[in-house]
């Protein structure tokens, strides 16, 4: 019974430093990995609504996201052409905040050299 | 082996109480350390969702659009086109398609005006998509007038709205009928915005596109992979804004690990003097200082990166929503779903903790190596 | 029980501000015994003791160590070529300082920095806690262990350290001006306390030019240094 007595009172030492801190490291990488799980979850429950995204753009045969209303150019990347950002004259800054954002599509870095 | 871990632990109690010593300091650094953690992650959460959507909403873009450039400048296109683009082999169908864009004065707001080939509206009906709906308050039943390039107003009723959850593809859309929007912008009956084509064999795209090029020498095909790549460079950290955020990040990080590299002070070069003189070895010191820059980095980067995908996934990235907006006035209204690239997180583990820790052994090794001598002298 | 042999130990080598503090040394000291080291400033006391406890290597001779070896049998090892690492080993089991300043970890509570020697070991972290406690109890400080050192008084503050000093129960005591801060009473009673633990076993090796220590009637031996050699050595 002193025994027991005993650990009690050994019990109430207070919580060593390096124990709290790995406690709340290891709290930390829980909820790490339940970031990762959220993510997965979330994945799976949007699946379906990707679906659907992606079957309004096959049925009104969309190219480009509307992300960037901005201007012409910004608004559809994929189909815009030099000269629309390049409007005010060859050599203009850029003035839309969004197409600070965006580089050139892939195609007119291909063939048309540096555009910076 | 427990005596191992027994020692271990009690090296982190020192460090730990090091560290509160100087509460004020490690904790202002604690949180600028997180904040950067933060941009970084914010910004690595952001662009590799947004990638990965784009790539799937957009897969089942059109295959080939037709453009035709008039001096390198995107011009209309002969309708007449369409069919000798359907002489192709391998080409199954191609049509003339109609869209522009509509500049409304009294909001400030670029619409993307579209004649959708399937099921378009009746004459004096629009279908307009849900961002259009939010920023003008309008709904089924009511009217909007546009005023043509002729000059005149025209109304059109409201029939139907796209769906919220397309926004992200669909915020700006205003869907009509072909005549309606041939009137509206005086296009004339003989010419389309572009031809889009759909062809047999997918893997032959690039063949046929390079065939509808030498046929007709003024035009320019756009393949469907094309399209979905330009969203690839999207965010790219080698432009913009985005190369800012990351060049600021960066400097912050030199900044501390300067501060940290540039030396000990005197007080702590004496207190690792009367560790040594006291019995530690050399690596118990270098333990005590890898500890104290473990424990900032580490706690730093779980909250900075579980704050970024709190941000990113809940938030819908508000904080770079300014940035992203621009000066439009429409902005589509969309919750990205979380593509988290695990490996993506460990490479900014590293450069975040590795760089820290390091910084904070470098200047105590050459005082953890000297005789505690020099201590009995002071 | 140590032994040094023609120990020399210079400072700045090949510089011009070069200078020897020990110059030739031979001593043995005896375990159990209280011996000081007495001379005027510049004598060479510290340095001796810094090459005593392993703190620093004579440039010049060797020192060897007795201790009770695992097998019941004496072990002799000498100090001056053992690595690093095994050095630090026999300082952290062997020796128990007390510095002249004290050096006591600032901003860490009085219980911390008693346990501060025995955390290289390894041991259970309630066994160390309770036995740094009970130091602090045999010296009258056990009602504070949280208290931060930068609020003890110097007599306090030299008690802690004595109880530092003792954490691992270690057969050798050394003590460089120890009542250097303190008031003639505590002299005396630090002098008692260290006559105490050479009853329970242990050797104490003291440095001071404080006559109420070398005078004391419990010294077994009396060292005098000048520039570095010795000049006398009294029982």
């Amino acid at each position: 019974m002193t025994k027991g007595l005993k650990k009690m009172g050994q019990a109430r030492l207070p919580l060593r430093k390096s124990s709290l801190c790995l406690c709340l490291a290891g709290i930390g990488l829980l909820f790490l990995g339940l970031m990762f799980i959220h993510a997965h979850v979330r994945r799976q429950a949007d699946g379906p609504a990707l679906d659907r995204i992606a079957g309004t753009v096959k049925i009104l045969e969309l190219t480009d996201l509307a992300l960037f209303t901005e201007a012409r150019y910004t608004r559809h990347l994929s189909q815009t052409d030099l000269f629309a950002a390049f409007q005010d004259h060859p050599v203009a800054l850029e003035h839309f905040p969004t197409g600070a954002v965006v580089r050139p599509p892939e195609r007119w870095r291909r063939f048309n050299g540096k555009l910076d | 082996m427990a005596s191992w871990i027994e020692k271990q632990r009690s090296i982190m109690d020192f460090t730990l109480s090091s560290l509160m010593r100087r509460k004020g300091k490690n904790i202002a650094l604690f949180l600028v350390y997180t904040l950067v953690v933060f941009m970084l992650g914010s910004a690595l959460f952001f662009t590799q969702a947004l990638k990965r959507e784009a790539a799937l909403i957009l897969k089942d873009a059109p295959e080939m659009v037709v453009q035709r450039l008039l001096g390198g400048r995107y011009d209309t296109i002969p309708v007449a086109y369409v069919e000798k683009i359907s002489t192709i082999r391998g080409v199954v169908a191609a049509g003339p398609r109609l869209w522009g864009y509509y500049f409304d004065p009294s909001v400030g707001a670029n619409y993307t005006l579209q004649v959708p080939r399937n099921n378009p509206p009746g004459r004096g009906q629009i279908i307009i998509g849900n961002g259009i709906a939010r920023s003008r308050t309008v709904s089924q039943g009511d009217i909007m007038s546009l005023r043509g390039y002729d000059g005149l107003v025209r109304n059109y009723t409201v029939h139907g709205k796209l769906s919220a959850e397309s926004e992200l593809v669909s915020a700006d859309l205003m869907l009509m009928a072909e005549a309606d929007f041939r009137d509206l912008f005086q296009f004339p009956a003989a010419l389309a915005t572009d031809i889009v084509v759909t062809v047999r064999n997918h893997t032959e795209l690039p063949t046929i596109a390079q065939k509808v090029a030498d046929l007709l020498p003024d035009t320019r095909p756009i393949i469907r992979e094309e399209m979905v790549r330009t969203y690839e460079a999207v965010f790219d950290w080698r432009g913009g804004v985005v190369l800012v955020l990351l060049t600021m990040a960066l400097l912050a990080f030199v900044i501390f690990a300067w501060e940290k590299a540039s030396g000990l002070s005197a007080e702590e070069r004496r207190e690792i003097g009367i560790l040594k003189a006291i019995g530690w070895e050399t690596s118990d010191i270098i333990a005590v200082k890898t500890y104290e820059g473990l424990f900032v980095s580490f706690f730093s980067f779980i909250c900075g990166i579980l704050a970024a995908y709190g941000h990113v996934f809940f938030s819908s990235a508000c904080l770079f929503a300014p940035a992203l907006k621009g000066w439009s006035v429409l902005y589509p209204a969309f919750r990205i779903t979380p593509f988290i690239d695990p490996y993506q997180v460990a490479v900014l583990f590293f450069l975040t903790v590795a760089p820290y820790t390091v910084a904070t052994i470098v200047p105590s090794w050459r005082a953890a190596i000297v005789d505690p001598d020099a201590v009995m002298r002071s | 029980m140590i032994k040094l042999l023609n120990v020399r130990k210079g400072f700045n080598l090949g510089k011009p501000n070069e200078f020897t503090a020990v110059n030739g040394i031979t001593l043995t000291l005896e375990a159990n015994r209280i011996t000081v080291l007495k001379g005027p400033s510049g004598s060479g006391k510290t340095t001796l003791l810094s090459l005593i406890g392993g703190m620093a290597r004579p440039t010049v001779g060797r020192i060897t160590l007795r201790r009770a070896g695992k097998n019941g049998a004496d072990a002799e090892i000498e100090v001056t070529s053992l690595p690093e690492r095994f050095l630090a080993e026999i300082r952290c089991r062997t020796f128990g300082f007390i510095f002249q300043q004290l050096n006591l970890v600032k901003g860490i509570s009085v219980l911390e920095n008693v346990m501060l020697p025995a955390y290289p070991l390894g041991e259970n972290n309630r066994v160390v806690r309770a036995r740094a406690q009970a130091l602090l109890d045999t010296f009258g400080l056990g009602d504070r262990p949280s208290a931060k050192v930068e609020w003890l008084s110097g007599g306090e503050a030299q008690r802690v350290a004595m109880a530092r000093a003792l954490m691992n129960d270690p057969p050798v005591i050394i003590a460089d001006e120890p009542t250097a801060h303190l008031d003639s009473k505590l002299s005396v009673e630090f002098m008692e306390i260290i006559s105490r633990l050479k009853d329970e076993g242990k050797t104490a090796i003291i440095a001071s030019h404080d006559p109420l220590v070398f005078g004391a009637g419990m010294i077994d031996r009396v060292i005098s240094l000048r520039d570095g050699m010795i000049e006398g050595d009294a029982p």
